[in-house]
This record gives structure tokens, C-alpha cells and sequence, in this order.
């Protein structure tokens, strides 16, 4: 006799063919969300975890208690960096269809999060970022060229060949590797904040992980430690509604946001809108506030979408609406930002356009300078007997002997 | 000078790191107010503070994890695993994180840690609390593996761990904390005290990470051991007509080949001997280095003498134990052949 199941097994609401529907978001009127004070108790804020703070409304007005009144230059600078994010992601999407790089991660669709967190956030304040946050590096001053170089793979790729493309680090930048193992960087983050308390410093540590990685241990570790010691952290989690071919629902998002896990852990929480800049950066300025104070850990759940494929390994046409992005409620960041810029007169469409041809300039030039470091078949190429480097800190006898095996093999 | 049993030789190594290094800092389940559950950090709280000397909550990712950021924040953190048994929780961080670090940034980034975990069996603990996972951790590039058998190369191998700038994993023998067990239950315990390595100074000193030592010099099979296995290797040859050359290997990694087929070339024979299971358990990697590296010396076949491949059984912990009689019987097949 056949078994009936009873299991319940998630299902995103469209799959290719059907009609996006994003119903099942909640979305708070701009504005709206109360702004607590950054010591407030954790009970007496839960319902930021389900709210969603949101600054720009659908006229692109900049309304309520966490618009954080950014310049107009401030206002420049970080659309430039969503620019540039966005164009740099174009440039080396088509390096790979071209050959030119093995693998590649867009972060199109969430660039705010990135940008406008790291503009709220301090230098001398850790980051740990994901592999879809390469916004960070821009926002802290990156040199594209750098960036490039590591997914070439060449003489000057600072990984020195032993990562994939996109897992960039920056030690004087102050961010911190990018794991393939998703979710690692949580609670070392938590562990970089108990240091700098421990030492009685300032400085504050923030991490980044999909909502897919909210499954892993590593998040609960996470949330355990910094809630426990009360650790100067921000936990970020980019809910871009995907991880690779499953949504949300199946890292346990059907009922309950995401956010909603830090008040159960005693974490101050809040759910905002993650494709409006303005309503990132005063979050995370809040809880930057609150780490620093003494106040404790946040936990923020970033609402996006991830507009491009999970890597360039990857056909998402054959999981969800092809155009299932245009239908995304809360828009793209980068045309909300611009559109409130327009509408303060701090910036017109011939502004952007020449913005937009300046950072396409910056990236071309970039990507030629990248090249004459070497690139996967032209030197120049890194030292490959450094293979054996950086295993331990001095070289053991064991590798030396196999770096000499290699040599060998070179020779013949 | 002092007696001292290695629970006394590690507190002392923590205790001297924490005086004389304010970036060190301890951390694992009752580490703190307790003293841990094997007594290895008694008082070291009292005298640092709970800053210093930190209790954590049961989650051995967690506290790994924690400590990587700790690490790479300039300090040096000691984590504390319960028991050997515990750190598969762990074990990601460990293996894909903090042995790695170093080498996927380029040497950018480094957590200087060091993982304590008592290890072994002999104890009555079951399947859960008496594994010897060492051959899993030297395994993993980018870790350095310990055992020490002695108080004197306990404290000394734990300040040199502490010291290192590479993760240290650390397993401490707990069979063997109170004193030198050779491997029969039925005698007596003895104490620290009446052994020459109970002695240890009371201020810094270390061993180096990377050295093995000969521990009995002899003519007739080459013994290759660590941990608690020294003890009853030691007390098989006091017994046995075979004049074997007993050497504690003290580092899985880096390994000293060198001080190994130094031995093996005089004595021509070798038996390994291990509490942890046999199948690709670390001395099959000893016993290919000596035959890679002795072939031409070697009279005799390189025999394994180890935990059987099962888990540790709670009420045939003896019958597992690979003690004096099995040992014996490997020296008298090696002198045959």
C-alpha cells in the first residue's frame, strides 16, 4: 500500500512560468517604525524584529525617527559606491562568460546593504563580511584593481592563488577572509568583539551571512556567545529571499522573520528594509551606537533580493520567474537612492549618467592595469613554489621536501 | 623544582602564560569559577580575573570559533575541549577555519590558538568520553599536534604551544594526570612523585614542538609510542628479554622523522603502539615514514599494536586497552621473523 506523508515540505511561492509573488513579504509604511533608544531593553523593542524600518517612501521622500540626515555629499559618496559595486560586478560577470576569470559572485540588487553599512560603521571597526558583500571593500576605500587582481588569480592577487574569486581579504582595510564554509565568520566575529572588549577598545566587530546560513550551528554559536558576553557585535543577516535553489522557507522563514530569532536569544533585533540605503546605514548606526555603549549585540535582518544568479555557476531560470526581480516590492537601491536624491535637487539624470560613464571608466582602466599583473594565461604568474608557504608559519621540513619533490617534477 | 602531576604541570604553563603574556586568555566549559573538571585551571581565575579565565557555554563550535576571532583580534587564547570526545562540534572551525587561515590570506590573518583536550581511555568513560582523535587532527594541514607523557614535557610542550604563532592542538592523556599508568589496572596507582619527569620547575622553560625523545635506549626493536602508551611500553620492556629502544614521538606534527629512523636504522625493527583505532589511525603514517625512509635497514615487518577498530567499550575497556601482554607479543613477533 502506498504511504501518505505527512511532512510538510516548504514551496516558494512561483516557480519558472508562474507569476512572482511576493505576498508573503510584510512591508511597513516608511517612516513608521518607532526608533527606540540605543539602550533600550530587548523586550521592550521586540516588535522591530517584525516591523521593517524604512526611511524612503514610494515618492522618495526620506520620512521618520531613523532618517539619518545624511549630506549631500555623503548622499554622493554612497551612490557612487553602489555604482561602482554594481558596475564592477557587469565588468567581471562578463570576464568570466569570457574566459578570462573561472568563477564569479554578483551582489546585484543588494548593493545597500554593503555600502551603507560600511559608511555608518567606523575604520577601526572589524568587518566580517560574506561572499556577496564585496560593497564593503569599495565603501572602505578598495582599489578596484586589487579586487580584480584576486579573481585573476595573478602576481599580485593577495590570496596568492589559494582562494576562488571573490573571497578578497584586507587586513589593513580591516576585512577579515571569506570562507567557502558558510556562516564561519559569524561567530568569529563574536569572538574578534569579545577580544576588543577583553581589551577594553572601542572598536566593534560586524559579520554578514545569508538567510540560507541562519541553518548552520555556526549562527546559533553566534547568537549564544555575543548574547552571553554581551559581545560589541552586529550580526547581519541578508535575507535576498534565495540560497542557490531554495527560498527562504527552507532556512525556516515561512512563519517567523528571521530577525525574530535574536529576542529569543535576549539580542536587540530589527528587520529592515535592506534595499534602502538610508534605512540600512541609521540602523547599523544604531546598533554601532549600542555595541559601543556597552549596550550589547544587534541582530538586523536585511529584506532584498538576490537580482542575479547565486554565482556564475549557477541558472536560477531553473528555479524561479525568470523576471521574478522586477517584481520585487521594495525596487532596486540603486534607483531609490538616485530617485531621492533627484527629488532633494541634490542630483539630476545628466548627473547619473556621467557618474555612471566615470565609474564604467574607472572600472575599464582598472581591469587594464589588473591585467598587466598577470591573468590566467599571460605573466605574470605567482611564484608556485609558494604553494608551500603560509601552512605554518615557518616552512617544516615535510613541505620543504615536497616543495623539492615538485621542483623536480619541473625539471624533467 | 617541584612534584608535580600533569594537572599541576599544566595549571603551572597557564599560569606562568597569563603572568607573563596579558594577551592570553583561557576559555571552556567550567574553565572558569570551577577550575575545569580535571582541576587544570584551579585558582588560574582567582589570580587572573573572569576576563582572563572565561567560562563558556557548552558549544564547542562556539568556543572554537570564538577564540579564532580572539586570535586574530592579537590575542592568545587557550581553548579548553571537555574531553577529546567533545570536539567534533568543533571541528569545522578547527579544520576549515583556524588550520587555514593563515594559508587562504596569505598570512595575512592567523589565530595563535591553542585546544586543550584530554584524551584516552582507561577511565571507565565509554564510547564518549576515552577517543585518542589525534590521527584526525594530523591529518589537517596548517595544525600542529601534541601529546605529551610526562608533567615535565606537559608544562613544557603547553608553554611552547601557547608561545607558537601556528594552532596547537593539544591532547592530554588523562589516564595518565595522576600518575604514570603502564597499562595494568590491577596494580597499584602510582604517583608522579616517584618519577624523574614528576620533576618540574616551577618557572618558564619549554620543550620544542617538533622533537621526540628516546626515552630508553636499546639495541634489539625500535618502540615508537606517546601518551599513555610510553608508560606500558616501558614497563614491557623493563619485563621482557627484548632490548627495545622506546621512543616518544611527543609531536604528530610536525613529526621528527629524523630521531625515528635514526632508531629504526640501528635496532632494524619496529613496533608501533597507539590507544587509538588501528585503521588509518596515526601510526599507519608512522609505519609508512619508516618504510619509506628504512626499508633497506628493516629485518622484520613494522607491526601496529592499537586500540581495536571499534568504539570504546565501557565494560571491556581492558580488553580494548592495547597494554603490556599485546605489546609483548608484538616484540616477541618482530624478534621472530
Amino acid at each position: 500500500m502506498a504511504r501518505k506523508s505527512r511532512l510538510h515540505i516548504p514551496h516558494p511561492p512561483a516557480r519558472p512560468g508562474d507569476r512572482p509573488d511576493f505576498g508573503y513579504v510584510e512591508i511597513s509604511e516608511a517612516g513608521e517604525v518607532d526608533r527606540p533608544e540605543v539602550n533600550s531593553r530587548v523586550k521592550h523593542m521586540e516588535s522591530l524584529a517584525h516591523d521593517m524600518v524604512r526611511v524612503l517612501d514610494d515618492q522618495h521622500a526620506a520620512l521618520g525617527p531613523w532618517n539619518p540626515h545624511l549630506d549631500t555629499h555623503e548622499l554622493q559618496i554612497a551612490l557612487r559606491y553602489l555604482v561602482l559595486s554594481r558596475v564592477f560586478d557587469e565588468r567581471m560577470l562578463r570576464m568570466q562568460r569570457q574566459g578570462n576569470i573561472s568563477f564569479y559572485m554578483q551582489s546585484t540588487g543588494e548593493e545597500a546593504v554593503s555600502i551603507g553599512a560600511a559608511m555608518a560603521l567606523q575604520p577601526s571597526d572589524m568587518l566580517f563580511p560574506s561572499y556577496r558583500n564585496s560593497g564593503l571593500h569599495f565603501a572602505r576605500g578598495r582599489n578596484p584593481v586589487d579586487l580584480m587582481c584576486q579573481c585573476l588569480s595573478n602576481s599580485k592577487d593577495m590570496c596568492k592563488g589559494r582562494q576562488m574569486p571573490i573571497m578578497y581579504h584586507w587586513a589593513r582595510g580591516k576585512i577579515f577572509s571569506i570562507s567557502g564554509n558558510l556562516g564561519t565568520q559569524f561567530p568569529q566575529a563574536v569572538g574578534w568583539a569579545m577580544a576588543s572588549a577583553i581589551k577594553g577598545e572601542d572598536a566593534i566587530a560586524a559579520a554578514w551571512l545569508g538567510e540560507g546560513s541562519t541553518a548552520e550551528a555556526d549562527f546559533h554559536h553566534a547568537l549564544t556567545f555575543a548574547a552571553v558576553y554581551q559581545a560589541p557585535v552586529i550580526l547581519n543577516i541578508v535575507n535576498n529571499q534565495w540560497a542557490i535553489s531554495t527560498f527562504q522557507g527552507f532556512a525556516g522563514g515561512e512563519r517567523r522573520s528571521f530577525a525574530a530569532r535574536g529576542p529569543g536569544y535576549g539580542i536587540a533585533s530589527i528587520r529592515l528594509d535592506g534595499n534602502d540605503l538610508l534605512a540600512v546605514h541609521a540602523v547599523t548606526r544604531w546598533a554601532a551606537e549600542r555595541a559601543r555603549t556597552g549596550n550589547g549585540p544587534t541582530l538586523i535582518e536585511h529584506v532584498t533580493y538576490r537580482a542575479a544568479a547565486h554565482s556564475t555557476s549557477d541558472d536560477p531560470s531553473r528555479y524561479r520567474p525568470k523576471d521574478e526581480w522586477r517584481s520585487w516590492p521594495l525596487g532596486d537601491p540603486i534607483e531609490r537612492l538616485k530617485r531621492h536624491m533627484i527629488v532633494q535637487g541634490d542630483w539630476t539624470e545628466a548627473r547619473h549618467d556621467k557618474l555612471v560613464a566615470d565609474v564604467r571608466e574607472l572600472v575599464d582602466e582598472s581591469w587594464k592595469e589588473a591585467l598587466t599583473h598577470g591573468s590566467m594565461t599571460e605573466g605574470p604568474f605567482l611564484d608556485k613554489y609558494e604553494l608551500f608557504e603560509d601552512v605554518f608559519k615557518d616552512i617544516p621540513t615535510h613541505l620543504i621536501s615536497q616543495r623539492e619533490q615538485m621542483l623536480g617534477f619541473e625539471e624533467d | 623544582m617541584a612534584r608535580m602531576n600533569m594537572i599541576q604541570a599544566l595549571n603551572s604553563a597557564m599560569d606562568l602564560m597569563l603572568g607573563r603574556d596579558p594577551d592570553v586568555v583561557i576559555i571552556g566549559e567550567d574553565v572558569g569559577y570551577f577550575g575545569g573538571v580535571f582541576r587544570c585551571t584551579e585558582g588560574l581565575q582567582r589570580k587572573y580575573g573572569e576576563h582572563r579565565v572565561i567560562d563558556a557555554p557548552i558549544a564547542e563550535g562556539g568556543i572554537i570559533a570564538s577564540t579564532i576571532g580572539m586570535g586574530v583580534h592579537g590575542l592568545r587564547p587557550v581553548a579548553e575541549i571537555q574531553f577529546a570526545d567533545y570536539i567534533y562540534p568543533g571541528i569545522d572551525q578547527i579544520i576549515s577555519e583556524l588550520a587555514r587561515l593563515r594559508y587562504r590570506t596569505a598570512g595575512d590573518f592567523f589565530a595563535p590558538v591553542t585546544i586543550r583536550a584530554p584524551c584516552g581511555g582507561g577511565i571507565r568513560g565509554g564510547q564518549t568520553h576515552s577517543q585518542s582523535p589525534e590521527g584526525i587532527f594530523s591529518h589537517v594541514c596548517g595544525l600542529k599536534v601534541v601529546m605529551p607523557s610526562t608533567p615535565y614535557d606537559a608544562k613544557g610542550l603547553l608553554i611552547s604551544a601557547i608561545e607558537d604563532d601556528d594552532p596547537v592542538v593539544f591532547f592530554e592523556p588523562k589516564r595518565i594526570y595522576n600518575g604514570p599508568f603502564d597499562g595494568d589496572p590491577d596494580k597499584p596507582a602510582t604517583a608522579w612523585s616517584s618519577h624523574p619527569k614528576g620533576e618540574v620547575p616551577d618557572g618558564y622553560y619549554s620543550v620544542p614542538i617538533g622533537r621526540a625523545e628516546v626515552v630508553r635506549e636499546g639495541e634489539d626493536v625500535t618502540i615508537l609510542c606517546y601518551g599513555t602508551m610510553v608508560h606500558v611500553a616501558e614497563a614491557t620492556a623493563a619485563r621482557s628479554e627484548v632490548d627495545a629502544e622506546i621512543i616518544d614521538v611527543r609531536s604528530m606534527v610536525p613529526l621528527d622523522v629524523g630521531t625515528l629512523t635514526k632508531s629504526v636504522e640501528k635496532t632494524g625493527r619496529c613496533v608501533i603502539i597507539h590507544e587509538a583505532t588501528r585503521f588509518s589511525g596515526f601510526g599507519a603514517e608512522l609505519a609508512a615514514t619508516v618504510q619509506e625512509e628504512c626499508f633497506y635497514y628493516l629485518e622484520a615487518p613494522i607491526t601496529r599494536v592499537c586500540g581495536w577498530d571499534t568504539p570504546y567499550p565501557h565494560a571491556f575497556e581492558w580488553e580494548y586497552f592495547p597494554g603490556q601482554k599485546r605489546l609483548a607479543a608484538a616484540l616477541d613477533q618482530v624478534m621472530s621473523a
